[in-house]
C-alpha cells in the first residue's frame, strides 16, 4: 500500500477477504507470515494495537451499538476522560471532536442521533468518522457498498476521494466490479486464500471476473421473452406489521403471472421481507387478501402455503432455509418428509430419500464429499444449491425466491439464475426479491420498486439504474415512473445489468 | 449528486387504535378506583384512621374520617384512571400513574386502619417506612449485583446464592475473630467466591448462564447449610454470635421530622445500600468504566474492536457484583439475625424481579425494592392489626404485581442485548 492510494481487494464470497483484513485489524492471529507496515513487521495482538498503528476498519456488519449515541459510539474505547484517573466522560469535548472530524471530511452526522434510529447510510459515515477521529492512516471498507442505494453508493466513492486527497490510504473490499473500476488506484484479486493477480482498473469487467471465477462466466443472466398467462399470485391491498409492530407492509397490491418474473427491488428494510412473510403465512396480514391462484391463502398455515405448490427460498439460509446440523439428504426432504415415498406410515425411508438426494446432488450441482454430510459444512454457494434443488424438485405454482444469490459465489450465483429462469420457462410464476439491484434487472421482467411499505413504482427492467436508484431512496416517484413508462420496453433488448456510467 | 439529500427516515408512526397503553392501565385504575371508593368505602367504619408520624399511637398524626377517606381516595384513583382514559400525553402517564396507585393504597388503608379493632385505629409511619427498608435492604443488594452482572452481559440468577454465602462468611468470620469488620470483609469474599464460579464457567468455559446460577444457588444452600449444622451449631457461642454494627445516627438528617428517625438512625448497611444505588448509577452512566460495561453488554463485538477487553470487563464486574451481594447477606448476619439454615429464603429471586422491574437500572431497581419492602411491611402490619384480609394474600400481592408490571405497566422491558451471551472470538 502506498500513501493516498485507494487499494481494492476483489475476489468471491468465502475468497478470504474478509479474513485477511480481520487479520490486518487484529482480530484473528496469522498462523503464519508477517505484516510489514513502513519496512517494520508488525505484531497485532489485538485490534488496539491495529488502531495505533493507525489501521481502521469498517466493517461488514456495522459494530456500532444500537441503543448508544453517535458521540457514545465515536469514543467508545477512547473514551475523553475529565481529570484522568477519576475516569468521567467528558461528553462536551468528544461531542466537539465527532463534530470537528465530520465537518473536516464533510461527512454530516448528529452527534447526538441514537444509532438504531439512523438509515444504513448514515451508520456507515457514523462508522468512517469513528476511524478517523483515531487518526488512522489506513482505512479498511469491508464490502461497504453491499447495504447502500445506488446514490448512497454514489456519496461513498465521493467521500473515498476526498478521503485520498488528504493522504489517507484505503482498503476497498468487494465483488462488485463497477465500483472497482470506478475508483481503484490498484487491484488485487483474491481466490480461495491466494493472490491471483494483481490489475488496473482499466481492465475490463470481463476479465476481472475472470480472475475471481478463475473461469470465463456471464455476468448477465441470458433469457428468452417471457410469456406471461394468466394472474398465479393477487396480493391486494396487504398491510403487515413488523416484529416491533411497525407498519412494515402498507397496502401493496401486486400480481405476478404465470411465466414471468417479478422483481422487488429495494433497499433492504423497506418491507420486503414482510411481505414475502405474510404471503407465505409465516406473518400474520392486518388487512389485505392474498389469492393464490383464485383462492384466497391469507390465514393458511406455511405448510398449506407450501402444499398449494408455492416453492420458498427464504433470505436467510442459516436462519430459515436449512437445519445446518442435518444432512444434505435430510435437507433435501424438510418439506416433504412426511409424504411418500419418503415416509411410510410413522417411519422415514432412509433409502429413498438418500436415492433421491444423490439424484438432486447430480442434478443441481451440489459440491459436497457425501450426501451425509451436515449442510453447514458446505460453503454458501452449495448450501443455496441445496434450498433451491429441494424447492424446485415439486411441482409449482409460484415460486419465491427472496436474496436467492446472497453470499453465494459467482459460479453458483450463474447456476442459480439459470434455474430460475428455466421455472419461469415452464409457465411457474415468479416473484424475486433481491437487495442487490443488478440481480432484480437482470432475471426480472418487470421491476417493482419497493419503499417504506409501498410499491413506489412498478418499471420495465430496462429502465436506467439512476431512475430505479431514485425510486429506491423514494425520491420523486411520480416524476421517476412517468419517464420510466413512458419509455417504451423493447423486449428483446435485455439489459446487461451493470451499464451505469 | 453528492451532495444528494438522503430522505430521514423516521419511524413509521405507531398505529395502536384506541386501545393505547396508557389507556389500558387508565381502565385499570378506573376498575381499582371504583373498588376503593365503592368496596373499601362501604366496608370502612366513621372512626378516624390516624396516620402517626411517630413509633406509636403518640404525637402528631394525620387523621381522617375512614369512610370519607376509603372514598374519596378511591375517587382520586378513579380521576387518575379516567384521565389516563381520555387520552393524556405521553410525559404525563408516569405521574398520574403514580398519583392513582398511591391513592388506591390509601383508600384501602382508611379501610383496614378504620376498621382495627379500638385502640389500634392508627398506623405509625415511622415504623413502616423503617421497615420497608430494612425488608428492601437485601433486595436492594441483591438487584444492584445482578445490574453490575447484566449490564456487562453476563446473567446472574446467583444472586440467591451470593447473599446466603456473604450471610454465611459474615458470621463465621465475624465471630471468630469477634469483629464486625473483619465478617463485613469475609461477608463480601464469600459473595464473590459464587461469583467467581460463575464468571469462570460462563465465562471460560461458557456454561449455559441461567443453569450455572441455578447450581450456584443450590450450591450455597449445601455449602451453608453443612456448615450450619456440622460446625455453626456445635459451638454457637464461638462460631454464630457475630458482633453487630451499631446504629449509627446522622447529624442534621436525623432530626427531619418521620424520615429522620425511620432512615437515619440506621445501621451501616442502609447507607452503604443507598449510597451504591448512588455511586453505580452515576458510575453506569457518566464514567468511561460505564460506557465500556454497557456497550459489552449490548455488543460485544464493537466493543471489541475498538480494543475494550470483554473477557477481562466481564471478570470484574461479575466479581464486584459478588462483593455487592455478599455485603447485602451480611446485612442479616451483622445487623439483625444469627446465620440459620437457608436465612435468605427467595430473596435473591426477588431482587431478581426488581432487577428487571427496574429495567436494568439502579434507580429503577432501588424503586422495585422498595415496592416489594412495602408490601411486605404491609403485610407484617395488617397481620398485627388483625385484618380481615389473610396475610397470605397479602404476602402474594407483590408477586403479582411483578407479573403484571412486567407484562405491560412499565412499558416494553428491554434487556442488554448481548445478556447471556457468552462472547466467543472470531
Amino acid at each position: 500500500m502506498e500513501p493516498g492510494e485507494i487499494h481494492a481487494l476483489l475476489g468471491e464470497n468465502g475468497a478470504g477477504k474478509s479474513t485477511l483484513m480481520n487479520v490486518l485489524y487484529g482480530l484473528y492471529q496469522p498462523d503464519e507470515g508477517e505484516i510489514l507496515v513502513d519496512g517494520e513487521p508488525l505484531k497485532l495482538r489485538g485490534p488496539s494495537d491495529a488502531i495505533s498503528a493507525g489501521i481502521g476498519m469498517v466493517h461488514q456488519h456495522f459494530m456500532l451499538v444500537p441503543v448508544f449515541t453517535v458521540t457514545e459510539n465515536i469514543m467508545l474505547g477512547a473514551e475523553k476522560v475529565r481529570g484522568g484517573i477519576s475516569g468521567f466522560l467528558d461528553r462536551r469535548r468528544a461531542r466537539r471532536e465527532v463534530v470537528e472530524v465530520s465537518e473536516r471530511y464533510g461527512l454530516r452526522v448528529d452527534p447526538d442521533a441514537v444509532i438504531e434510529d439512523l438509515p444504513v447510510g448514515i451508520q456507515q459515515r457514523v462508522e468512517i468518522v469513528k476511524a478517523l477521529t483515531r487518526d488512522v492512516d489506513l482505512l479498511i471498507l469491508d464490502e461497504p457498498t453491499a447495504v447502500l442505494t445506488p446514490q448512497e453508493t454514489e456519496e461513498l466513492l465521493t467521500v473515498m476521494r476526498s478521503l485520498k486527497a488528504a493522504g489517507k490510504s484505503i482498503v476497498f473490499i468487494t465483488h462488485k466490479l463497477g465500483e472497482v473500476k470506478a475508483i481503484a488506484d490498484r487491484i488485487t484479486v483474491i481466490r480461495r486464500g491466494k493472490t491471483v493477480g494483481t490489475a488496473s482498473p482499466e481492465a475490463s469487467r470481463d476479465e476481472l471476473a475472470a480472475l475471481m471465477v478463475g473461469r470465463n462466466v456471464r455476468l448477465t443472466v441470458e433469457k428468452a421473452t417471457a410469456k406471461p398467462g394468466k394472474a398465479v399470485l393477487e396480493v391486494a391491498g396487504l398491510v403487515v406489521d413488523d416484529d416491533r409492530q411497525i407498519r412494515a407492509v402498507d397496502g401493496i397490491d401486486l400480481t405476478v403471472h404465470a411465466g414471468e418474473v417479478l422483481g422487488v427491488a429495494g433497499v433492504q428494510g423497506n418491507g420486503q421481507t414482510e411481505l414475502i412473510e405474510a404471503i407465505m403465512g409465516l406473518r400474520p396480514t392486518l388487512a389485505g387478501s392474498v389469492t393464490l391462484d383464485g383462492e384466497r391463502v391469507d390465514g393458511w398455515s406455511t405448510k398449506r402455503v407450501l402444499r398449494a405448490g408455492v416453492g420458498y427460498v427464504p433470505e436467510d439460509r442459516s436462519v430459515d432455509g436449512l437445519v445446518k446440523e442435518f444432512s444434505v439428504a435430510e435437507n433435501l426432504v424438510l418439506d416433504i418428509y412426511d409424504r411418500p415415498p419418503f415416509a411410510g406410515g410413522l417411519a422415514l425411508k432412509p433409502q429413498a430419500i438418500a436415492t433421491s438426494a444423490k439424484e438432486r446432488i447430480e442434478q443441481f450441482d451440489v459440491r459436497t464429499s457425501s450426501a451425509s454430510m451436515p449442510v453447514g459444512t458446505l460453503s454458501g454457494g452449495n448450501q443455496q444449491k441445496v434450498i433451491v434443488a429441494r424447492e424446485l424438485s415439486r411441482p409449482l405454482k409460484l415460486l419465491i425466491a427472496a436474496q436467492p444469490t446472497r453470499g453465494v459465489d459467482v459460479g453458483s450465483i450463474e447456476f442459480i439464475h439459470s434455474q430460475v429462469i428455466h421455472e419461469r420457462d415452464i409457465g411457474t410464476a415468479v416473484l424475486v426479491v433481491s437487495s442487490e439491484l443488478d440481480e432484480v434487472l437482470g432475471l426480472a421482467d418487470r421491476v417493482a420498486v419497493m419503499y417504506r411499505g409501498r410499491i413506489i413504482g412498478i418499471v420495465g427492467p430496462d429502465t436506467p439504474r439512476e431512475e430505479i436508484g431514485l425510486l429506491m431512496a423514494g425520491i420523486t416517484p411520480e416524476a421517476a415512473a412517468d419517464r420510466a413508462e413512458a419509455r417504451p420496453a423493447t423486449d428483446d433488448d435485455v439489459p446487461t445489468s451493470e451499464e451505469e456510467a | 449528486m453528492s451532495t444528494m439529500a438522503v430522505p430521514d427516515v423516521a419511524v413509521a408512526a405507531v398505529d395502536e387504535g384506541f386501545w393505547t397503553r396508557s389507556r389500558k392501565v387508565g381502565l385499570v385504575l378506573v376498575a381499582l378506583g371504583l373498588l376503593g371508593a365503592l368496596l373499601f368505602g362501604a366496608l370502612a367504619t366513621d372512626q378516624q384512621a390516624r396516620f402517626t408520624l411517630s413509633e406509636d399511637a403518640a404525637g402528631t398524626a394525620l387523621e381522617i374520617n375512614g369512610t370519607f377517606g376509603a372514598i374519596l381516595f378511591g375517587a382520586i384513583a378513579l380521576a387518575a384512571g379516567a384521565a389516563l382514559l381520555a387520552g393524556l400525553p405521553k410525559r404525563w402517564f408516569l405521574p398520574v400513574l403514580a398519583v392513582g396507585l398511591v391513592a388506591f393504597v390509601l383508600s384501602f388503608l382508611c379501610w383496614q386502619v378504620s376498621a382495627a379493632p379500638a385502640g389500634q385505629n392508627f398506623m405509625p409511619l415511622v415504623n413502616i417506612i423503617r421497615g420497608t427498608f430494612i425488608l428492601a435492604l437485601p433486595l436492594i443488594f441483591g438487584a444492584l449485583a445482578g445490574v453490575l452482572c447484566e449490564r456487562s452481559g453476563v446473567v446472574n440468577v446467583a444472586i440467591e446464592g451470593q447473599l446466603l454465602m456473604g450471610a454465611f462468611s459474615g458470621a463465621l468470620f465475624g465471630s471468630i475473630s469477634g469483629n464486625v469488620w473483619v465478617g463485613l470483609v469475609a461477608a463480601a469474599i464469600g459473595g464473590a467466591f459464587i461469583s467467581l464460579l460463575l464468571a469462570v464457567f460462563s465465562i471460560r468455559y461458557l456454561v449455559d448462564q441461567t443453569v450455572m446460577g441455578i447450581v450456584l444457588n443450590l450450591l450455597a444452600v449445601g455449602v451453608t447449610g453443612f456448615l450450619y449444622e456440622r460446625l455453626m451449631q456445635t459451638n454457637a457461642e464461638r462460631y454464630n454470635s457475630a458482633p453487630r454494627f451499631s446504629n449509627w445516627e446522622i447529624p442534621l438528617l436525623k432530626d427531619i421530622p418521620v424520615l429522620g428517625p425511620a432512615l437515619f438512625r440506621s445501621n451501616i448497611f442502609l447507607y452503604l445500600g443507598l449510597l451504591l444505588v448512588l455511586v453505580i448509577h452515576i458510575g453506569l452512566f457518566r464514567t468511561r468504566w460505564g460506557l465500556r460495561t454497557r456497550s459489552v453488554g449490548e455488543h460485544p463485538i464493537a466493543a471489541d474492536t475498538l480494543g475494550v477487553r470483554v473477557l477481562r470487563l466481564r471478570y470484574r464486574n461479575v466479581l464486584l457484583a459478588g462483593v455487592v451481594a455478599g455485603i447485602g447477606g451480611a446485612s442479616y448476619t451483622l445487623a439483625l439475625y444469627s446465620f440459620t439454615k437457608n436465612m435468605i429464603g427467595g430473596k435473591g429471586f426477588i431482587a431478581l424481579a426488581a432487577l428487571i422491574f427496574g429495567r436494568w437500572n439502579p434507580t429503577g431497581a432501588l424503586l422495585a425494592a422498595l415496592f416489594f419492602g412495602f408490601a411486605d411491611q404491609l403485610a407484617t402490619y395488617l397481620g398485627a392489626i388483625n385484618s380481615v384480609i389473610p396475610s397470605q394474600f397479602l404476602a402474594m400481592l407483590p408477586y403479582l404485581a411483578t407479573i403484571l408490571a412486567v407484562a405491560g405497566l412499565v412499558g416494553r422491558v428491554r434487556a442488554p442485548a448481548a445478556d447471556g451471551k457468552p462472547y466467543v472470538k472470531g
